[in-house]
């Protein structure tokens, strides 16, 4: 059981934050919207992760459970 | 353009042992001779009796996401508190009037599957969801099914408004709740979490009319028709190369060329309405009415429109003007989607047209990578879907519009679209 | 000096601390919301200096009430930190830095749950920011002989004049925005604006075309 990164692409209106501190996982469109990896998140980055999610300004970025198994990179 | 129920597709015999048509009888039937022709409406006395034999039907929605129909029954059968069932008849598909047909010709059997579903997952609250909004066909089958005491809930009806994503799920809920037709978020699924938190059931009406005939006739008889993986039959709006509009019932697995002009005056093939795929001719003249053969060439038959496009027109310029009535329905709260359809659209106007940059191609190539699957429903992926058929099928005609020709003798448009674009928030209510 | 002495010496000069940071932290609150940046630092440097700051201008607010409290000159009870008007000292002025800390308080707590609550009922209770700012500076004015006159006078202007323009600014953005329903053709026109200009692509990012912000 690991958790994946998802984002509202409703609430989003591009900051870019998530983006800045977790540049393995996410990056930003030509638009300024984030592209998220859609795999699980590694273990290493987990609190990386957490930290975007609630760095959010627009609280659209969500860790949520998945039943796929944690991957190390 | 008239819509004509065709009874006799070439073909027929094959059709009569299938037991066709199923759906629509000739002439609009009220409730006594709906009654005359199936008897009375037979339910089970207890939730979840039906859902077994909907399940051993293998019947799929026909509204075109085809989701196995049991499964969402059964999510919402085992969901806590109340539920509530919602027939969809939004057709929000602009060629599509499969759904407007069945229901002023059979509203009777659309009805009769509303309330056995609402009986099979215990809902308590039943809606009736449609493009139109109460028609006289619905109103006298609602009275005379109440002055009968046939139903065992109330029906409200509310009027979709004539958005293309009005009978997105989500955007139907949103809907049905007092706000916009306009998607929201998943999760939660509408099955779990939907109109006024309680787990909703939301089925196309001809779906809700082929559960119907199931809970009479069994399981074995609607595998009868169709193939072993997507048994029964489907409506279908077909546009052959006259323009005319023909709604048939067919055998899922018939050849699409029983159904649609083919032949030197058919230019391509658009099998799935606007969220669909261009095929190219002649070679796609092989396929079948189902998801099967059509998935080789990355098709799928969806809500069962098909058009047959006449080879004076240009593919690209219905292309282009199908894409900017995409992007124009856009809600426009997801930035990928808001920014990259209008920009697609842009972008095919600008193939269609006499000469065109050379970066066009591939920024909208491009662009349709940035748009799919990054928006809060379907809609940019199946307008992408439809864009990279048309630019694979239509690749010699932008050639030719690149030195400043077009193949098409005939500039009338060709593919229906409503008129004007939507401008303000009531525009989604 | 004595202790009392040095304890309201300590309130009154916390409490202007205070005030500077709390300008800083409405500012910089507006900042994130529009999406603009710090000269030089990254984007999460705005969010964090936002938080950050505010944390820092309530435990100024906290060392600014308990030295208030300490100070034996006058009676001011802790409980009037919050209980707005329950002071004998200064009973209105006080008061509104009671109803200021309040709503001080409701938008740290939720903001520590964000995570955990309705986004919409987060956003509504943030907006009370607009509103413990100047019931704040009232309070400063009000309750401080310092800042009624010379260069603390003209200082507490000055924040009053960068919050105004702040405000001023946020409101006009919400005013030049773009109805949902007007977003698509937005769009167009941008996308149009851009290919007849011929800008290269590289430019069109920067200008950063969108309209949902």
């Amino acid at each position: 059981m690991a958790d994946t990164l998802k984002v509202n692409p409703i609430d989003c209106t591009g900051h870019g934050v998530c983006a800045e501190l977790l540049p393995e996982l996410i990056s930003v469109d030509e638009w300024g919207y984030p592209i998220v990896d859609p795999r699980p998140v590694p273990l290493a980055l987990d609190r990386e992760a957490r930290r975007a999610v609630a760095a959010c300004p627009a609280l659209a970025l969500k860790l949520m459970r998945t039943d796929e198994p944690a991957r190390s990179r | 353009m008239t819509t004509t129920v065709n009874e006799s597709v070439p073909g027929g015999a094959a059709r009569q042992a299938a037991g066709l048509p199923r759906l629509l009888p000739a002439a609009p039937e009220d409730l006594r001779g709906h009654l005359a022709r199936y008897g009375p409406t037979p339910y089970r006395g207890q939730t979840g009796v039906l859902i077994g034999d909907i399940e051993a039907s293998g019947l799929t929605g026909r509204g075109g996401a085809a989701f196995p129909v049991y499964r969402k029954m059964a999510v919402v059968a085992r969901g806590r508190g109340r539920k509530v069932i919602v027939a969809n008849g939004s057709e929000s598909e602009p060629a599509s009037r499969k759904d407007e047909l069945l229901l002023r010709l059979a509203p009777n059997l659309v009805l009769d599957g509303l309330q056995l579903a609402a009986e099979a997952v215990g809902a308590t609250e039943a809606h009736l969801y449609l493009h139109y909004g109460p028609t006289p066909e619905i109103l006298r089958a609602l009275a005379e099914r109440a002055s009968r005491g046939l139903d065992g809930l109330g029906v409200t009806i509310t009027q979709a408004p004539p958005r293309f994503l009005a009978g997105q799920e989500t955007a139907l809920v949103n809907r049905l709740s007092g706000g916009p037709a306009l998607p929201t978020f998943q999760p939660p699924r509408v099955s779990e979490r939907g109109l006024g938190g309680a787990p909703t059931l939301v089925q196309n009406v001809e779906t809700l009319a082929h559960l119907a005939l199931i809970a009479r006739y069994g399981p074995r008889w609607f595998r009868a028709a169709g193939t072993d993986a997507e048994p029964g039959s489907m409506l279908t709006t077909v546009y052959q190369v006259d323009g005319k509009c023909r709604v048939f019932e067919a055998e899922i697995g018939a050849p699409l060329r029983t159904l649609l002009s083919s032949g030197a005056e058919t230019q391509a093939w658009l099998v799935g309405g606007y969220h669909g795929s261009w095929l190219p001719m002649p070679q796609a003249v092989g396929l079948t009415l189902a998801n099967d053969t059509l998935k080789r060439f990355g098709a799928a038959v969806g809500a069962g429109v098909l058009v047959a496009l006449p080879a004076d027109r240009c593919g690209l310029t219905e292309a282009a003007r199908v894409t900017g009535y995409l992007a124009a329905e856009s809600a426009g709260q997801c930035g990928p989607c808001l920014n990259g359809l209008p920009r697609i659209a842009a972008g095919l106007a600008e193939l269609a047209g006499p000469g065109h940059r050379r970066q066009t191609r591939a920024d909208v190539e491009r662009w349709a990578g940035l748009v799919t699957g990054r928006g809060a429903c379907n809609h940019p992926d199946g307008t992408v879907r439809f864009v990279r058929s048309a630019l694979t099928v239509f690749a010699p005609e932008i050639a030719l519009h690149a030195r400043g020709q077009c193949s098409a003798t005939n500039r009338k448009p060709f593919l229906p679209l409503p008129n004007g674009m939507p401008t303000s928030e009531d525009d989604w209510t | 000096m004595s202790g009392s002495t040095a304890f309201w010496y300590a309130s009154r000069a916390t409490g202007i601390v205070a005030l500077l940071l709390l300008t800083a932290v409405l500012v910089l609150g507006i900042l994130v919301n529009r999406q603009g940046r710090l000269p030089g630092l990254p984007r999460f440097a705005v969010t964090d200096l936002h938080r950050n700051l505010s944390l820092l201008a309530v435990a100024f607010i906290a060392v600014h009430v308990f030295t208030a409290v300490l100070d034996t000159y006058v009676h001011i009870p802790l409980i009037s930190a919050v209980i707005p008007f329950s002071s004998g000292y200064e009973r209105f002025w006080l008061g509104l830095g009671a109803i200021s800390l309040d709503m001080m308080i409701a938008m740290i707590v939720t903001s520590l749950l964000r995570g955990r609550m309705n986004r919409i009922l987060w956003r509504a209770i943030h907006l009370l920011a607009y509103a413990s700012w100047p019931v704040a500076f009232a309070h400063s004015i009000g309750s401080s002989k310092d800042l009624q006159h010379g260069w603390m006078l003209d200082m507490a202007i000055g924040c009053a004049l960068i919050v105004a323009a702040a405000v001023i600014y946020r409101l006009a953005h919400a005013a030049r925005q773009v109805p949902r329903a007007g977003r698509v053709a937005a769009v167009y026109a941008q996308h149009t604006a851009t290919t007849s200009r011929a800008m290269t692509s590289r430019q069109a990012r920067r200008t950063r075309e969108t309209v949902n912000r």
